[in-house]
């Protein structure tokens, strides 16, 4: 057997034989080992500031792969938020240490990182994850395990677990307001509806829930476009054809779930095809300022987004959290350095570790259940204002805002939800029924029998 | 065109000075921007009317002033007038995109006010597909005239202008119950309008059916000339040598980062007004960025693995991996390439159907590569000696033909067609390390199905996977016409093994 020189190198397989298991076994000791080294030289090395040891937790973002583009600026912000607290001192006197590992955009590795975090890293607390694919992966690990997982991307909802914190948007925090606004008069009025998506369960689970939602407000289902695209579609000239016919005459708008390096070639294609932002807003539920600084804006000025937070937003706090993300990038030799932009995930996963502290705060200790319960009803100032956590739901109460996408890739706000929306798991469109309560209930219930 | 110009800025010249002889009274602007506050919906609608019927230079500036720091309901009730406004000044602008645009927004505003502003602009405006959009705006705007005559004209002439735009507001019209308090005549003029209108359908419908059949088959050879750029390196690389290049997605990759980097350098280190020749550098630097690639790949890899597949596509599969991976190190993500503005927008060829600039310029570049690449292998002397040595390389040999040169120079030549590939594509697509994934699978379902060693075959190929594509797509949906190609060529490949145009006798490998 090879030595094992670092817990976070261990080779992972997929496989979960017996034989596996053992094997596994004897490295986690062996990494065990070295962990436990390392930690007494950490607590010997921070024996100045406190005489405990220190608190590990874990980080859970692609480092590689095709997601990598998404979400090491994700680690890159936890890790920022790391240093901050320990800079003043650390929780109840004992500093974090984060434990970084790479799940490489494989899901089933995602699963595997998650599991060697919570058994053989030991780590009070995992922030990570970015797809929905990748937190239904690891799910159950965290369930069987009980671990605590916060998720700080918007999503899909129908999930109420009380091992993960959302501290992203549920649909009825993003898409649902967004289109009450199109159909605003402030919002232009519009009629009609193109939902496109690439193929997966984000894009088919909002696209649901906003059909439920559109025909519920009486829009004939004619007026309601349904498609979607493989991932990585890069030929749109059918589709925004249909959606030039579709719009003519007015009052037609496009919601888009298109992830990733499709948007580019489908902006691209609508601009060249003569459409205008005028003609036909897309919102975009999937476009935030770290995927535009890598895009061409020309094609995109105009259109719309929705989302809790912007880099734009002008507070005092956000004014600070910016400056400060990107002297870190920079201090750090990150890449990009000081061109760094900050977006909605990047804060939700920058308060989502102050809330995490606050309730460790509160509990006196980072014990999994009673940290959990301490975070119900926890308030933080985040840079885009004050968020709320759920009393009972396990997601967060955040503002809503739509968006311009300005020539620098940046939002100008033209819309703003009144206060903080309540986060529903369950939306009221499609499961009327269902509800998500930890306190009074165990998790998803039946409303009333 | 000039003279159009001059006339175009005399008559904004004439509308600006008729505009301040008619000043109006400033007490009732004054009036109207104080009742712009007021609660009552009726008496904001008024004050926005009056602003817009005497509206001066100076209204514009003093109106973004105030919605600068209105609250919500001022803002909403100035949003019409300032609309309007700014569109005004836009018909005379000097760019006919933004006319145009102007005259599609003000129709959409629907004020009948606009009427005459249009067809002032009208009369002075030189470009063709403007005055379509005047029209058809104007005609928008009558659609909804209380008087049935205008109504009727305006139907019969949006009919004639073939008007996308005007078929939901003509479907009302032609489905409208008669009103019920109007007598005989009222009647009798209602059931002309929704027949005007019934027939402007007819006439719209008809048409635009065709332009679709058009738009199809545009789709159909754009979509084809992107598949066959791809796939003509590969049908040379594979096809001809026979070798299984994994990597030759990553080469088109080189190619488009090659392309990022000449637009780069020109915006660091030339003046801006030759930013937009920059394209026509790039594709020259990826074709040689590529082909140097491969000419080193070659000599250090691929030589070794002639005539052994699997080896090859293991080996270039390792190959295309590390240089994604370099990619990422290197270019990060923060890569956008900028089509030129001369490769930006779209051709107006008919009434509805847009033919956008790098479409066409696609078609162009693969047409041309494929005319090159046959005058190469077929009246040239090197492409007698790369013909000779595919088909009988000993052969060749004996008759003194350098076959390691040529070997060398012909798979340099198929990486570079990739890279020529990668640089056409920055301007569809986006600029990433995974660019080349998203694009081999299709590469090699052209050239197998084409018929390996054929390039005639590639060409039948990309033509009748792209048609069939764009023919599918619009009923089964981008998912399932993308299943419903690949089950396709599955089973065509089941009855034609060796493609549409299978090689007879010897071959390469034999």
């Amino acid at each position: 057997m090879k030595p094992i020189t670092d817990p976070n190198e261990m080779p992972v397989e997929n496989g979960e034989s017996r034989r596996d298991f053992l094997v596994k076994g004897t490295k986690a000791a062996a990494g065990i080992g070295v962990a436990a080294l390392l930690g007494n030289l950490g607590t010997w090395a921070l024996s100045y500031a406190a005489d405990k040891e220190p608190i590990k937790i874990g980080v859970l973002h692609s480092l590689s792969g095709t997601m990598a583009i998404s979400e090491v600026s994700l680690r890159d912000v936890v890790l920022m938020a790391v240093e901050e607290i320990n800079a003043k001192g650390g929780v109840l006197g004992r500093k974090i240490q984060p434990v970084v590992v790479d799940p490489a955009s494989n899901w089933d590795l995602f699963a595997e990182k998650a599991k060697q975090l919570l058994l053989v890293d030991k780590v009070a607390v995992v922030f990570g994850c970015w797809t929905s694919v990748s937190r239904k992966s690891v799910l159950p690990v965290f369930e069987k395990n009980n671990g605590l997982l916060f998720y700080p991307v918007q999503y899909e909802g129908e999930e109420c677990s009380r091992n993960v914190f959302y501290t992203g948007a549920a649909v009825n925090q993003q898409a649902v307001p967004a289109v009450e606004y199109l159909m605003s008069k402030e919002g232009g009025g519009h009629k009609k509806f193109y939902l496109l998506g690439t193929d997966y369960v984000y894009p088919r689970t909002t696209n649901k829930i906003l059909r439920a939602m559109l025909l519920a407000k009486k829009v004939p289902a004619a007026n309601i476009m349904e498609e979607y695209t493989p991932f990585h579609h890069q030929d749109y000239q059918t589709i925004v054809g249909k959606i030039k016919k579709f719009s003519a005459g007015g009052g037609a708008a496009v919601i888009s779930t298109i992830n990733g390096d499709s948007n580019v070639p489908f902006y691209k294609e609508f601009a060249n095809q003569g459409l205008r932002a005028e003609d036909a807003p897309i919102m975009a539920f999937s476009v935030a300022e770290d995927e535009l600084r890598g895009m061409d804006t020309t094609a995109l000025v105009g259109h719309l987004a929705a989302w809790n937070y912007y880099q734009s937003v002008d507070t005092p706090q956000n004014k600070q959290f910016v400056a400060n993300f990107k002297a870190y990038c920079k201090k750090n030799n990150l890449p990009d350095g000081g061109k760094r932009v900050t977006d909605d995930p990047i804060e939700a996963a920058y308060f989502g570790v102050h809330v995490w502290k606050q309730a460790v705060e509160k509990a006196g200790k980072a014990d999994v259940d009673a940290v959990r319960k301490a975070v119900y009803g926890q308030k933080f100032l985040a840079p885009g204002g004050e968020i709320k956590m759920d009393e009972a739901n396990q997601h967060t109460h955040k503002p809503v805002l739509i968006g311009e996408i300005l020539k620098d890739g940046q939002f100008k706000t033209v819309w703003r939800s009144k206060g903080l929306v309540k986060p529903e798991p369950w939306s009221e469109y499609t499961n009327p029924e269902k509800g998500c309560d930890w306190i009074s209930h165990q998790g998803t219930y039946q409303k009333k029998a | 065109m000039l003279l159009g110009l001059c006339s175009l800025w005399s008559s904004v010249g004439q509308v600006w000075a008729e505009e301040s002889v008619a000043a109006p009274p400033p007490a009732a602007v004054e009036k109207a921007l104080a009742d712009l506050s007021s609660d009552d919906p009726s008496v904001q609608d008024a004050a926005v009317l009056t602003l817009i019927e005497q509206d001066d230079a100076g209204l514009l500036p003093r109106l973004e002033e105030l919605r600068g720091n209105a609250d919500r309901g001022l803002r909403m009730a100035l949003k019409p007038a300032i609309d309007l406004l700014r569109n005004k000044n836009k018909l005379h602008s000097p760019d006919p995109n933004a006319r145009r645009s102007a005259a599609a927004d003000l129709a959409a505003i629907g004020k009948p006010i606009v009427v005459t502003w249009l067809e002032d602009a009208r009369k002075a405006e030189p470009d063709r597909w403007v005055r379509y959009t005047i029209d058809e705006s104007v005609n928008l705007i009558k659609l909804a005239d209380p008087d049935p005559q205008v109504k009727i004209a305006a139907a019969a002439k949006l009919g004639e202008l073939r008007s996308q735009n005007a078929i939901p507001l003509l479907t009302e019209l032609a489905g409208e119950t008669a009103p019920e308090a109007g007598g005989g005549t009222g009647q009798a003029e209602h059931m002309l309008v929704a027949r005007a209108a019934k027939e402007a359908i007819e006439q719209i419908e008809s048409w635009g059916s065709w332009t679709s059949a058009i738009e199809t088959l545009f789709r159909g050879i754009s979509l084809s000339s992107v598949l066959l750029l791809m796939a003509l390196g590969l049908a040379i690389i594979f096809g001809l040598m026979g070798v299984i290049n994994m990597a030759h997605g990553e080469f088109m990759m080189l190619g488009a980062y090659a392309t990022f980097l000449t637009q780069e350098c020109f915006k660091a280190y030339l003046p801006i007004g030759l930013f937009d020749y920059y394209f026509l550098l790039a594709m020259p630097g990826s074709f040689l960025v590529a082909g140097l690639f491969g000419l080193f790949l070659e000599a250090t890899l691929i030589r070794f693995l002639y005539g052994r597949p699997l080896e090859t596509l293991l080996a270039t599969w390792g190959v295309s991996l590390i240089l994604i991976q370099g990619a990422r190190v290197v270019f990060g993500d923060l890569t956008s390439v900028v089509a030129p503005s001369w490769l930006s927008g779209g051709m107006q060829a008919m009434v509805g159907v847009q033919l956008p600039y790098n479409r066409l310029f696609i078609i162009a570049l693969a047409s041309l590569c494929v005319a090159g690449i046959y005058l190469l292998l077929f009246r040239t002397g090197v492409g007698l000696k790369v013909r000779a040595v595919m088909q009988n390389r000993d052969m060749s040999a004996c008759l003194s033909i350098p076959t390691r040169k040529v070997d060398a120079y012909t798979f340099a030549f198929g990486t570079g067609l990739a890279g020529l590939a990668g640089c056409a594509l920055t301007l569809i697509g986006n600029v990433e390390p995974g660019l080349g994934q998203n694009y081999i699978v299709d590469s090699f379902m052209v050239v197998v199905t084409g018929g390996v060693g054929k390039l005639a075959g590639t060409i039948v190929a990309s033509l009748g996977i792209g048609g069939l594509n764009k023919l599918l797509e619009p009923s089964f949906g981008a998912v399932y016409g993308k299943v419903l190609i690949l089950v396709l060529v599955i089973l065509f490949l089941q009855r034609r093994p060796s493609g549409l145009f299978a090689i007879k006798g010897r071959h390469v490998e034999s």
